[in-house]
Parts: structure tokens; C-alpha cells; sequence
């Protein structure tokens, strides 16, 4: 069943849609009665769309027989008949194969149809047409697009635009038309045109929106996209003079500066006086449009966007919250929902109205505006905050109620100090409110990750969270709050309260539950050292091992034999199967079990090698999952441009009515998979077999413009006694190939540096557009080397004959030089991010210590600095220090890390302030590692 | 039966054989340019006081398996070859005869237009009628006629023995 038709069945009864069958057979007789009864099939085709419309499919065979006695419906030539005969095309065409029969009579209607025709047999070309016959219908389209009437000019640009993925070419023959569609206004036929007949058909048209221009644009902009230049030649030349009357036109044009800006943003300075201009059109969507693009460019590029500018964007938005437009309200919502995850202060302005929109009669609107002020919030104010809405979700429906409850949780997240009352709010709705699994669900991962990320508040929660599994109806959630309970509680001062707690669930519950309490009670006994605790838990499981169910029972004999196993011998055995101390990290597990299942030569006698994989300690577990939430939350704000780039991609390669979107999520696990390929590469080289364990990769650092000829980027790999550099090269010429690519690498210091060049792997031939790495290996002196090198790609290029693709034989080359960026292997590649529940008390207790101070002259904001440093260090941004205030000039930075060597941890508090003068940074670093520690505060800059 | 609202009529044939231009030298007397039909077009025309409701079928072979989608209720079949291409007769013919098994065409009337005779070297009617084997045809009033749709010579027969038969048969 789609999920269309399950919608259906939730929304509205079965008895409001016409029963399938019937419409079938009513369609098939009346289309294929001769006459034709046009009033009679108007209203047939009508049911059939109003069934497809709510998700009713037929099966090919059906589908085909209603299309071919729909195409008899041609042979009748009433207007409104037609209309509706291309509706039903348009919805066929996705279940049955043979709409290319209608091709000829629907060109004939674009050619000779009447104007009320027209448009609809233009639009239903989209869905005919294929690669072999969109060249039939080029003049067809070119005359159309030209048209003095606007509806028929719209309808052929679409067409055009939709028409993009299936013949490109046919398209690019009337580019020009569709640019010249673009100023030229089109109105409707007017009255006056034929006072002398008797019906004034004029009448019936409304006044022009001039839409045509916002497809033409869209047309020129897919036609023209790759172009920077004639990109930008189009939009200086739309934010002229107002020839722009249309508002969707308009958006687009914002739109595309936005697509310039982000490729450059140096371009923003051209557009600054149109945008802050159109910053108070009169059409709201271009309002809204502007202020979008201008706050996000301020969020990723502070210093291109005056404080004045940013300020007037603010106040246009707030004034557009008490619009009566519930969308505009929303879009705006949305807009001031971005700058909160990042810079919540700079929309305190709002707050009032903010606050008056909690109890708009829509929710959407209400459950945003109080997100928002949840982030907004600060520690004065969250308690109150926090008051409101204890008082507001018990009203709400469950969706809501979890959008407000995964707001609680970031908020816990960014004022770790402010536990107590989230605690107290969160167990209030755990434990008095309504609501379903999924809302129970997460509020328990709330309190989870509060448990984490906050020690301290640990045995609070545990303790209301004891209560709250007394009644539970939910087994999914009692089993993690089990699973919680075993995995903290025999760390708390008092464990023998939570035992009795647990043991009381195995009495009183099910099997599943009881199950798990029976490992979570294991737990107790195996990792706390206290003999009566022991005791009484083994005397527990003897009396479970004679429940009912064999589950339960196998758990308590297992778990019995292992606390046995433990007296015995202090093996490590129990500890390891019953309580994790490291996990595998997925993809690369994944990955190599894959591998070994293909690679199975000898029926699996050979057991599966599971020390190449990635492990990962509890706490590295812990930043992985920190750094990830703080990213989403960023990603939200600055990734959307790339998301929204690959939905339009998405919308060329297939039909537009295909939406593909790329979540922030997805890319985020593509730089995890990419980094894991990469290393994959290196390790199945020959070479580099004996360098051991590939102990830690950089990212990707782009060592070329992004539109360079050829485009590189690198990464260091550290093994024990080896650095490898990896270039990764993109040929983007389209006729040139290059053989033996090479990069020839200097170093600054070459003598000191301690660093021993080995040998270096070509690219044997890299064709355009291809990709290929090539890689430098060094000998390390030391454990811990630093240094920088100057890099050159060296290459011949070869012509290439663009017929086989192929350099044409014979062809010797010429050598070339090509000068690419600077590579750095600092004391952060050695560092992998940690986190720590306290980090003032770690940045106390660590023994070695090193000061440095750094002055930067460079016009940077807070903001730059505080990512470079993160950048740089390679640590894990703890206590929310990752965003500064954007109106402070002072802000404190804290990171902690952890060796990749030898796991000594690192930690650095930077001070920074800002003057007129520049930034001075005072790095204090402390370590395990002095020398570590050293390298790292002072090459941090 | 057919007569009071129209007779249903369809024009194939293998592609390039003159179809589209038949059906508008009928309907509106005149030659117009065409390009190979994807689909099929489909006219309303008055002849000699009678409706005639004219069905011309691309003849691509891409498009030669739809063609026994519009066979139901057809009064005649109007079978048109290029009498120069020799090459393709044969194929003509297997369409022909393949269509022609079709029950819901057991009761149509065939006329056969041996067209562009305009042309050097085009075969005569009576050629054409022997490699499309029309001789063999049972229990069915068929015709043939040499034709040019440009010239406009030979429609016109065409059509009035077509008329003549379906009247007889049918009223």
C-alpha cells in the first residue's frame, strides 16, 4: 500500500471515492462510444483524476486500455474536453508506457489549437515527448515561447525546463528566445482588442502576473548554470532598472545572487544596494528571500555583512511576524530558527513578538516560535522559559510535543549548569503527561544524553528514573532505562537501591523486561567490588534461574556462571562480554566483513581478523556523538546552500517532478565513508603493507582554487614510523590528458625537520574529468614531527582526441609545472578530539603545561578564530564554547584531545580578545605529553 | 448503422507512404507538409453529404503494435503503399494480411491506394495488387487504385467506391 492510499484511509471515509472498478467501466464504455458524449466523459475523466489523486493506481494493463480510448477522445473538438483529456494524459504517463501514441495530436493542438488549448497541450508535451522525438517539437516550442500570450509563453518554458533532462540540446536551440522572454511583458489579449464582436472575451482574463519571467529565468538558469560569468551578466542585469514586475521572478533572482555569493563571496558587495533596496519591496516573499540570504551569508561570512545591514534585516523580519500570511510567518520563523542555533542574541529584538506568537492559532507557528525562544534563551532566562511551557504542552498533540522536547534537550546540551530545572521539567512530562511511545521515547533520550554529557547529575536522574519504571507502560523504554541502570548504577554511591529497584521489575514484568533486568542486575555483581552486594545478587539469579521463560532463565545461569568464572581467576573474560569497553566502529566493520564474506577461499577456516577495525574507548564514543550534535545543529544553518544545490541537481537529472534531497546527515556519513575509502586505498598499496597500523588521517585540505584547471587536495596519514601525503588530483580540462602526475614536495626545513623522503607514486594517466591520488612517502625520526612543504604538480600533458578519448598516438607531450598550496603537518594531526564531563577539573589535574601568546593582525572575527583554532588542534569544543558571541569582543574557547600516539590527553583553554588592533589570542595548554603539548600551544597559529 | 453520426474509417500503411497527406488532401484539399506521425491524427470531414470520422495511424515500426487499439467499430480500412519502394513490399503485404485476420475487422471494407505514382518507377496498380497478394483475400469487397496524393489524382475514386460499398453493405 503507498503511503498516499494509507493517508486515505485516515483522512476520509472509504464512501467519499467513487468505487475503482466502476469509474474503469464507465470510462471504458463511454470513451469508446461513438458519438462522443463530451459532457458525459468531462465528467468520467473528472472521478478518474479525483481516484488518482488520492493515491488509487491501476495496473499497467488497465492504465494502458484508459489511455487508448482517452486518445479517442481527439476526435471530438470541444475545448473544455480537451483540457481535461490532457489532465488525464499528464496523470497516466506515470503508469502506462504508451502516451507517446497521443505525440501527433497533441503537436496538432499547439499549432492550430485555440488559445484556451493551447497552454494545456504545450504542458502536456512534457510527459509525451522523449529523447528520439523532443527534436520534432523544437520550432513547435521556439514559436510558443515567442508568443504575445502570456499563458502559452509560460506553458512552453516549462515545458522547455522540464524538457531539460531528455534533450538538453533540442532546448539550447531557442536559449535566446527564452532570454528575451525574460523583459518582455506580456499581457493578456485585452478587450479592447475586439470591441466590434458580440462577446468580449478579454473580460475574462485577469490582469498579467507576468509569470512568464520567473520561467524564463528558471529556463536561463539551468541552461546557464555551469557559466559563472553569464551568471552573473544575468543577475546585475535583472536587479536593474525594475524590469522585474513579477515576485516569484524576483525570489529567483535573489536566488541566483545567493547561488554567485556563495561561489564568491566577494560578489556580495555588487548586489549589497539592490538587496537592501528589495529588503522592503512590497511583495513579502522577496522580503523574506533577501533577508535569508543576507543573514546566512553574515552567519558564515561575518565581515561582508555591516552590523547596519544585518540590523534592518532583523527588524524587517520582526515586523513581518504580525503579518497576517500564516506562510510568511512560518518562512520567517524558519529564517530566525537558523540564526538561533548559532547566534541566538542577535535576535533578542524578536523575542516580544516571538513570544505573542506561542499562542497563534497555528501550531506549526507556535511550536517554531517557542524553539526558537528556547534557543534564544540564556541562563538568566531559561527558567522561566522553561515555566512556560511545563504549562503549554500538556496541550499540544504528540508531534509537537516532541519538537518542543528535542528543543529541551540542545538546550541541555548548551547550559550543562543548568541541569537541575531541565531535569526536573523533563521528569515532570515524563512522568504526568499523555502522550505516546515515540514522545515518551524522547524524552528518555533527553535525559539520557543529559546523564552523559552532565555527571553530575547522574544519580538525580537515576533516581527518578527508578520511579518512573514502576509505572511504565512501554517495554521498549523500560528495557533502556534497565540497560541505563546496569550501565551506571554500580558507579553510584548507593547501588543496592537500584537493585532492589530492578529486582522488583523481574517479580512484577514480563519476560522482556525481566530479561533485562536480569543482565542489568549481572552488572551489579560483576563490576562493583563489594562482596554482600555479590552475594545478594547471586542469590537473586539462583532464584530467576527457575522462572518460566527460557530466555530469562538462560540469562540468569549465564550470568550466574560468569560471576563464578570471575571469583575464580581475575579474567577479564565476564567483564568484556557483559560490559563493552570499546566499540567497533560500524562502517569499516561492515566493510571488512563484506570483504570477508567475498573473499572466501578456504570455506571460512580462517577466522575473521577483527583487529584492523577501528575501535573507539567510551569516551572517544562520547565526542564522536557530542561532535556530531553540535554539527547538526551547525549544519542546519551553514550546509543548507549544498543540500539545496543538490536538490536542484537532483531535479535536471530526473523529471521535476522528482524530488531528491540530500539531508545534512547523508553527507556527513559520506565524509566518514570517503575518509575510510581513502585509508582502504592506502593500505591495499604494496608499498606501504609494512608501515603497520594506519594510526590517524587528516581531512581533505584544498590545496587549489575549487575552479581551478586542475583541482588537488591532501591528506596526512600517520603511521608509527611513516607519514604518507596523499594528493588527490581532478583534471578538469576537457581535451587534455596528463601523464605521470607527480607532486614534488620541499620542506621548509628540510635539515631539522626530521622528516626522510622516501619515494614518491605517480598518476600513470589521468583523462579529463577523472580523479586519481598520488602519494609521498616519508621516514619519521622522531614519534611526533611537524613541518610544512612547499608543492608542486608535475605532469605532461597530452591532447586528447575527443572522438576515442584517447591521447592521439604519438603525441610525446610536454612537461609542466603547476604550483599548488602549502601543506602543513602540525600537532593537531597527532590529536584526535576527547571528551571529558568536567573539564576545568581535568584542565587542573593534567601535569605539564605550556603558554603562548598570539597576536593576529588579520581582520578576522571571533567567530574565524575560534574555527581555525578548532580547525587547527583538532580537539573536541566542549561546554558550547564553539560559538562566539557575535556582539562580544572577548570570548573563552575550550578543547580538549587526546593523543593518537600514545592516548595522553591534551587539554587548551584560549582566551581571545578583540581590539581595533587585531585578535590576541593566550593559549594555555596542559598535557599528559610535555612535548605534545608544546608543539601543539605554540604552532597553533 | 454507422451512417448517422459518421464512418469510422483508418488510413495505414507502412511509414512513408503518403497517409497524412491523403487525410488532409480530403480534408482540406490542399498538400500540406508533414513529418513522420507519432501517434495519429485524426479529422471529422463531410463527403458527397455523408460524416466521415478518418483515423491516420503513424506507420513507424515502432508504432505499427498500437494500431489494433483503434480497430473496434471500423467501418473500412484505407491501406496505403509507396509504389516505388519494392523493397518493402513484402513487409506491406505481412501488415496487410496480419490486420487483416483481426476479428473486429471481419466486416471492413479494404481499399488499397497504390500511391505516388507521381513518382519514376512506381508500379502499376495491378503490380502492387500482386505482391500484396490481394487476390487471395475471401469474403471481402476490396479495391485497389493508383493514386497520387500530391497530384490529387485517384482519392476521389478511391473514396467513391469505398462509399459505394459500405452503403451497400450497410444501409
Amino acid at each position: 500500500m503507498s503511503t498516499k492510499t494509507y493517508k486515505k484511509f485516515e483522512n476520509a471515509g472509504p464512501g467519499d471515492l467513487p468505487d475503482k472498478m466502476t469509474v474503469y467501466q464507465d470510462c471504458m464504455t463511454t470513451f469508446n462510444e461513438s458519438p462522443v458524449n463530451a459532457k458525459r466523459c468531462r465528467i468520467l475523466i473528472s472521478r478518474l483524476l479525483h481516484l488518482i489523486s488520492n493515491g488509487v493506481t491501476f495496473p499497467e494493463n488497465e492504465a494502458t486500455a484508459l489511455f487508448f480510448s482517452i486518445s479517442k477522445l481527439f476526435q471530438h473538438q470541444n475545448d473544455a474536453l480537451r483540457q481535461t483529456v490532457y489532465l488525464a494524459i499528464k496523470e497516466l504517463s506515470g503508469m502506462s508506457e504508451d502516451v507517446l501514441m497521443a505525440t501527433s495530436s497533441i503537436m496538432k493542438d499547439v499549432q492550430n489549437g485555440s488559445d484556451l488549448v493551447k497552454p494545456n497541450a504545450i504542458r502536456a508535451l512534457t510527459y509525451v515527448l522523449d529523447e528520439s522525438t523532443a527534436f520534432s517539437a523544437e520550432r513547435l516550442l521556439k514559436s510558443a515561447v515567442v508568443s504575445k500570450h502570456p499563458a502559452i509563453s509560460s506553458a512552453a518554458l516549462c515545458t522547455a525546463y522540464n524538457l531539460l533532462p531528455v534533450s538538453e540540446a533540442t532546448v539550447k536551440r531557442f536559449a535566446n528566445e527564452a532570454q528575451e522572454g525574460i523583459t518582455d511583458l506580456k499581457q493578456f489579449p485585452s478587450s479592447s482588442y475586439d470591441e466590434g464582436s458580440s462577446l468580449l472575451v478579454g473580460e475574462f482574463y485577469p490582469n498579467s502576473t507576468y509569470m512568464a519571467q520567473y520561467h524564463a529565468i528558471g529556463l536561463i538558469y539551468q541552461l546557464k548554470k555551469g557559466d559563472k560569468m553569464a551568471i552573473l551578466k544575468l543577475a546585475s542585469h535583472l536587479s536593474e532598472n525594475n524590469v522585474l514586475k513579477n515576485q516569484l521572478a524576483k525570489v529567483q533572482v535573489v536566488k541566483l545572487i545567493e547561488d554567485l555569493v556563495n561561489r564568491d563571496p566577494q560578489l556580495f558587495r555588487e548586489f549589497q544596494n539592490v538587496l537592501s533596496y528589495w529588503l522592503s519591496s512590497k511583495f513579502e516573499a522577496v522580503q523574506i528571500e533577501v533577508a535569508k540570504l543576507i543573514t546566512g551569508l553574515a552567519m558564515r561570512q561575518q565581515r561582508l555583512v555591516s552590523p547596519d545591514l544585518f540590523a534592518i534585516c532583523i527588524t524587517t523580519m520582526q515586523s513581518l511576524l504580525s503579518v497576517p500570511r500564516v506562510s510568511t510567518r512560518f518562512a520567517v520563523l524558519r529564517i530566525l530558527n537558523r540564526i538561533a542555533m548559532v547566534s541566538p542574541e542577535r535576535i533578542a529584538l524578536c523575542n516580544p513578538e516571538l513570544e505573542s506568537l506561542i499562542n497563534d492559532p497555528n501550531r506549526n507557528i507556535s511550536t517554531y516560535a517557542i524553539t526558537i525562544l528556547l534557543k534564544t534563551g540564556n541562563a538568566s532566562n531559561i527558567q522561566t522559559l522553561i515555566a512556560r511551557i511545563s504549562r503549554f504542552i500538556h496541550d499540544v498533540s504528540d508531534d509537537f510535543k516532541i519538537i518542543i522536547i528535542d528543543a529541551v534537550r540542545t538546550l541541555s546540551l548548551n547550559f550543562p549548569q543548568e541541569w537541575k530545572g531541565i531535569v526536573k521539567f523533563l521528569m515532570d512530562v515524563l512522568k504526568n503527561s499523555e502522550g505516546g511511545f515515540k514522545f515518551k521515547n524522547s524524552i528518555v533520550e533527553a535525559i539520557m544524553d543529559i546523564v552523559s554529557f552532565v555527571p553530575e547529575s547522574k544519580e538525580l536522574v537515576l533516581e527518578n528514573l527508578c520511579d518512573f519504571i514502576e509505572d511504565c507502560e512501554f517495554n521498549e523504554i523500560l528495557v533502556r532505562i534497565l540497560h541505563l541502570l546496569g550501565k551506571e548504577g554500580p558507579y553510584t554511591s548507593n547501588p543496592s537501591l537500584y537493585v532492589r529497584h530492578i529486582y522488583n521489575r523481574v517479580v512484577l514484568e514480563n519476560s522482556i523486561i525481566r530479561s533485562a533486568a536480569v543482565v542489568s542486575l549481572a552488572k551489579f555483581a560483576l563490576t562493583k567490588n563489594d562482596p554482600t552486594l555479590k552475594e545478594s545478587i547471586v542469590s537473586l539469579l539462583k532464584s530467576i534461574s527457575n522462572d518460566k521463560d527460557d530466555e530469562v532463565r538462560d540469562r540468569a545461569t549465564i550470568a550466574l556462571k560468569l560471576i563464578e568464572f570471575g571469583e575464580k581467576r581475575d579474567d577479564s573474560v565476564a567483564n568484556d562480554l557483559i560490559e563493552a569497553k570499546y566499540f567497533y566502529d560500524l562502517p569499516s566493520l561492515e566493510s571488512k566483513l563484506n570483504d570477508y564474506l567475498q573473499t572466501n577461499d578456504d570455506q571460512f577456516k580462517t577466522a575473521f581478523d577483527s583487529s584492523a577495525i577501528r575501535r573507539f574507548t567510551e569516551d572517544e564514543v562520547k565526542a564522536i556523538e557530542l561532535k556530531r550534535k553540535q554539527e547538526q545543529a551547525f549544519q542546519n544553518t551553514s550546509e543548507k546552500s549544498s543540500a539545496e544545490t543538490a536538490a536542484k541537481k537532483g531535479k535536471t537529472e530526473t523529471r521535476a517532478d522528482n524530488d531528491t534531497f540530500a539531508g545534512a546527515s547523508i553527507g556527513e556519513h559520506e565524509e566518514e565513508l570517503l575518509s575510510a575509502k581513502y585509508a582502504e586505498e592506502l593500505l591495499a598499496i604494496e608499498q606501504f603493507k609494512d608501515y603497520g597500523k594506519l594510526i590517524n588521517s587528516s581531512a581533505a585540505v584544498s590545496l587549489t582554487e575549487t575552479e581551478a584547471e586542475f583541482v588537488v587536495t591532501g591528506i596526512k596519514h600517520i603511521f608509527k614510523d611513516n607519514i604518507v601525503l596523499q594528493f588527490n588530483i581532478t583534471n578538469t580540462l576537457p581535451s587534455v590528458a596528463l601523464d605521470n602526475v607527480s607532486v614534488t614536495c620541499t620542506q621548509d626545513d628540510a635539515e631539522s625537520s626530521g622528516l626522510e623522503e622516501l619515494f614518491t607514486l605517480p598518476i600513470a594517466r589521468l583523462l579529463p574529468t577523472e580523479e586519481g591520488a598520488c602519494y609521498v612517502s616519508y621516514q619519521k625520526q622522531d614519534e611526533l614531527v611537524v613541518g610544512g612543504f612547499m608543492n608542486n604538480l608535475v605532469f605532461t600533458t597530452l591532447d586528447v582526441d575527443t572522438e576515442t578519448n584517447e591521447p592521439y598516438p604519438g603525441d610525446e607531450g610536454f612537461q609542466d609545472e603547476y604550483e599548488i598550496d602549502s601543506l602543513y603537518i602540525t600537532a593537531g594531526d597527532y590529536i584526535t578530539g576527547s571528551f571529558v564531563g568536567n573539564f576545568d577539573a581535568a584542565f587542573d589535574q593534567l601535569p605539564a603545561e605550556e603558554t603562548a601568546v598570539f597576536n593576529i593582525q588579520e581582520s578576522l572575527s571571533l567567530q574565524e578564530v575560534v574555527d581555525r583554532v578548532v580547525q587547527n588542534s583538532n580537539c573536541l569544543p566542549l561546554n558550547n564554547t564553539q560559538f562566539a558571541p557575535s556582539d562580544a569582543n572577548s570570548h573563552v574557547l575550550k578543547l580538549y584531545g587526546k593523543s593518537v600516539l600514545n592516548g595522553k590527553k591534551v587539554a587548551l583553554l584560549v582566551k581571545m580578545i578583540s581590539s581595533s588592533k587585531g585578535i590576541a589570542l593566550k593559549v594555555q595548554g596542559k598535557s599528559e605529553d610535555a612535548e605534545l603539548c608544546s608543539d601543539l600551544v605554540n604552532g597553533l597559529m | 448503422m454507422y451512417i448517422a453520426w459518421g464512418l469510422r474509417i483508418l488510413i495505414l500503411g507502412l511509414d512513408g507512404a503518403g497517409k497524412t497527406t491523403i487525410l488532409y488532401r480530403l480534408q482540406i484539399g490542399e498538400v500540406v507538409t508533414t513529418k513522420p506521425t507519432i501517434g495519429f491524427n485524426v479529422e471529422t470531414l463531410s463527403y458527397k453529404n455523408l460524416k466521415l470520422n478518418v483515423w491516420d495511424l503513424g506507420g513507424q515500426t515502432s508504432i505499427r503494435p498500437y494500431w489494433r487499439c483503434y480497430y473496434a467499430d471500423t467501418a473500412a480500412v484505407i491501406f496505403v503503399v509507396d509504389s516505388t519502394d519494392k523493397d518493402r513490399m513484402q513487409t506491406a503485404a505481412q501488415e496487410l494480411h496480419l490486420m487483416l485476420q483481426e476479428e473486429e475487422l471481419q466486416d471492413a471494407a479494404l481499399l488499397v491506394f497504390a500511391n505516388k505514382q507521381d513518382q519514376p518507377g512506381a508500379l502499376s496498380a495491378s503490380e502492387v495488387s500482386k505482391e500484396l497478394n490481394l487476390a487471395e483475400l475471401k469474403d471481402r469487397s476490396w479495391s485497389i487504385v493508383a493514386s497520387s496524393a500530391i497530384k490529387g489524382e485517384g482519392i476521389t475514386e478511391g473514396l467513391d467506391w469505398l462509399i459505394d460499398v459500405i452503403k451497400d453493405e450497410q444501409m
